[in-house]
C-alpha cells in the first residue's frame, strides 16, 4: 500500500523586515542543507519565500455578471503572515514532520504543517 | 450448571472482562492488517458480539484473544466484499495477503506497542492522547470515558473522531518510532498514563456514579507498557511510583470519609502488595542506574512506604532523592517538595527560607506548605493568613478538608 502523502509546510514570520541581528544569509544556508536532505530523500516538490503581505491583492468573485474585487493588502489581517512554504511528499508523517521541525530550527520561524487531502486532482508533481 | 464440554458456563461478565483484557490487543493486529481504525474498531466489536451469542453455548475458546481476531478478521473481510469499492478490494488483498498468525490455540502476536506510540503521537493534542489510548488500549466506550473527564458524551465523541480523522489524513505511522525520536515519544506515551492515573487518584471518590476508576485503568496501562517496553526503566519507574502512590490510597481517607494527612495516616490499612511489587521495581531500576524523573519519585516513595510509622521516614535519604530529581526536573515544584524533606532534616527555619525563595504563589500547596512551616516556628499570624491563601486557591472539597485539618491543628 503506497502511504506516500504530500505535506504543505507553511512558515509563519512577523511583518517588516527581519530585526538586524539575523543573519540572513546564515539561515539561508542551513535552510539549503535542509532542502538538499528533504531532495536526497525524494522528498521535494516546491519551495519558497513570499514577498511582503503587504504586496498582496484579495479576489472575491461575487457572482456570475459582476467583475471580481479587489482588495489591497492581505486576507488576514494580521501581526503575523505566511512568509514561505514548502510542500514535500513523504511516505512516513514522522520523516515529514522532521523536515519541518528542522525549518523551524533553521529559520527560528513558527512552521505549520498540514497534510493535503488525498487523492485530489493535480496532486501528482511532475517529473522534473 | 456446565456446557456439553464440562466447562464451567460463560456469563456476560466473563465476556466483559475478556473485552477488557483484549481489546487492545486484537484493535491493534487488525489495525495492522486493516490500516484503518475504524474499520479494525467496527470488526472487533462485531467479533465480541458474535461471542456473546456463542460463548455460552460453546464455552470459552482456548484462547479467546485468538478466537476474537480470527473472528474479527473474517468479520472485516466479509464488511469489505459487501462495500465492495476499488479501495476496498484493495484493502482486503492487503487482508488475504497478511499471515494469518493468529490461530486460535497459539500466541497472538502483541501489536500493542504500535498502537500506544499511535494514540500518544505528539501531533494529538494531550487530550486527545488521552482519550484514544483509554478507547483503543483501555477498551472503554466513549461515554465512560466522558464520565470519566466529566466532559459531555458529545465533546469526548466529537474528540475522538477528530483524533483519528487526523490520524488517517496526516498519515500518522503506526509503528514503533525511530530511535532519533524514541525517548521524547516514550515520555509522551508515559505523560498520558500518568495524567490517568493523576486524574483518577485526584477525584474525589465515589462523588459520580458509574465513574470507571481512572487509577485502576492507568496501572493497567502502565503494566502492559512495562511490559511492552522491557528496556525502558522510567516504564517500570512509572508503574512503581503507581503502585506505591495507589498502595496508599485505603490510608487517604478515615472511615467517614475525611481525608487524612500523610503523617497521620494508619499505615496498616497501605495494601502490603502493592508496596512489595512497588518496592521490587524501584530497586530493579536502581540496578539498571539509568534513573529519570518517574523512577527518582518511584523511589522517594518507596523510602516513604519503607518506613513502620511517619517519624521514622528517612528524611535524609528523600532529600538525597529530591536533588537527584532536581536534576532532571528542575521545577518550582519540586524544589517545594524538597524544602519539605528538608524542615524535615534541617528544621522549620531552613526549610521557610528555601520555600520563601519560590514562585508559586499561584499554587495551593506552595501556601500550606509556607502555613505549616511557619506555623512550626510559632508564627501562628502569619500561618493562618498562609492558609487562607491556600483556602482561596482550591475548588476541591477534599483539598479544603485537608487545609481545615491543619488550620485546626495550627490552632492547638
Amino acid at each position: 500500500m503506497d502511504t506516500t502523502r504530500t505535506y504543505l509546510i507553511s512558515l509563519f514570520s512577523g511583518d517588516g523586515p527581519p530585526p538586524p541581528e539575523v543573519d540572513l544569509a546564515a539561515i539561508m544556508a542551513d535552510l539549503e542543507k535542509v532542502n538538499d536532505d528533504i531532495r536526497a530523500a525524494g522528498g521535494w516538490v516546491f519551495a519558497g519565500g513570499l514577498a511582503a503581505s503587504t504586496s498582496a491583492t484579495v479576489v472575491r468573485k461575487r457572482d456570475a455578471v459582476s467583475d471580481a474585487l479587489l482588495t489591497d493588502g492581505p486576507f488576514i489581517e494580521a501581526k503575523e503572515h505566511l512568509g514561505g512554504i514548502s510542500i514535500v511528499r513523504a511516505a512516513d508523517y514522522d520523516v515529514a514532520l522532521g523536515w519541518a521541525e528542522r525549518i523551524a530550527g533553521a529559520t527560528g520561524l513558527t512552521v505549520e504543517i498540514r497534510p493535503f487531502e488525498q487523492g485530489g486532482p493535480g496532486q501528482q508533481p511532475t517529473s522534473e | 450448571m456446565t456446557d456439553p464440554a464440562g466447562r464451567p458456563p460463560v456469563t456476560s461478565a466473563d465476556i466483559a472482562r475478556v473485552f477488557r483484557e483484549e481489546h487492545g490487543r486484537a484493535v491493534a493486529v487488525l489495525i495492522r492488517a486493516l490500516g484503518d481504525i475504524d474499520l479494525a474498531e467496527d470488526a472487533v466489536q462485531d467479533a465480541f458480539a458474535v461471542a456473546v451469542e456463542r460463548w455460552p453455548r460453546d464455552g470459552m475458546p482456548p484462547s479467546p484473544a485468538g478466537w476474537i481476531i480470527t473472528t474479527a478478521r473474517r468479520r472485516a473481510i466479509d464488511r469489505l466484499r459487501r462495500e465492495a469499492s476499488r479501495d476496498a478490494r484493495q484493502s482486503e488483498a492487503a487482508l488475504l495477503a497478511t499471515p494469518d498468525e493468529p490461530r486460535e490455540e497459539g500466541p497472538v502476536r502483541d501489536e500493542r506497542l504500535r498502537l500506544v506510540f499511535t494514540c500518544c503521537h505528539p501531533s494529538l493534542s494531550r487530550e486527545a492522547q488521552v482519550a484514544l489510548t483509554l478507547r483503543l488500549l483501555g477498551g472503554l466506550t466513549t461515554p465512560e470515558i466522558a464520565r470519566a473527564f466529566l466532559v459531555p458524551e458529545a465533546t469526548m465523541a466529537q474528540r475522538i473522531v477528530r483524533a483519528k480523522k487526523k490520524i488517517r489524513d496526516a498519515g500518522i505511522p503506526y509503528r514503533v518510532p525511530r530511535d532519533a525520536d524514541l525517548p521524547a515519544r516514550v515520555t509522551s506515551v508515559l505523560s498520558v498514563v500518568y495524567l490517568v492515573f493523576t486524574e483518577g487518584h485526584t477525584a474525589t471518590s465515589g462523588s459520580e456514579l458509574g465513574r470507571p476508576d481512572l487509577a485502576a485503568e492507568a496501572i493497567r496501562l502502565g503494566r502492559a507498557i512495562a511490559l511492552l517496553m522491557p528496556d525502558e526503566p522510567e516504564a517500570k519507574g512509572l508503574l512503581a511510583l503507581m503502585l506505591l502512590t495507589e498502595a496508599r490510597r485505603p490510608a487517604r481517607t478515615d472511615m467517614a470519609g475525611e481525608p487524612v494527612l500523610l503523617a497521620d495516616q494508619d499505615r496498616a490499612r497501605w495494601d502490603a502488595a502493592l508496596i512489595t511489587e512497588g518496592h521490587a521495581l524501584v530497586r530493579e531500576c536502581l540496578r539498571r542506574n539509568a534513573p529519570g524523573p518517574f523512577q527518582i519519585q518511584a523511589a522517594i516513595n518507596a523510602v516513604h512506604t519503607d518506613a513502620a510509622t511517619a517519624a521514622e521516614t528517612d528524611w535524609v535519604q528523600v532529600v538525597a532523592l529530591y536533588d537527584q530529581l532536581l536534576d532532571v526536573l528542575p521545577t518550582d515544584v519540586v524544589r517545594l517538595n524538597r524544602a519539605v524533606a528538608v524542615a524535615e532534616v534541617a528544621g522549620p527555619g531552613v526549610g521557610l527560607e528555601l520555600v520563601e525563595d519560590l514562585d508559586l504563589t499561584g499554587y495551593h500547596a506552595f501556601h500550606v506548605v509556607r502555613a505549616d512551616l511557619l506555623a512550626r516556628l510559632g508564627r501562628s499570624a502569619e500561618a493562618a493568613a498562609a492558609l487562607g491563601r491556600a483556602r482561596e486557591l482550591t475548588d476541591n472539597a477534599a483539598e479544603e478538608r485537608l487545609i481545615e485539618l491543619r488550620a485546626a491543628r495550627h490552632d492547638t
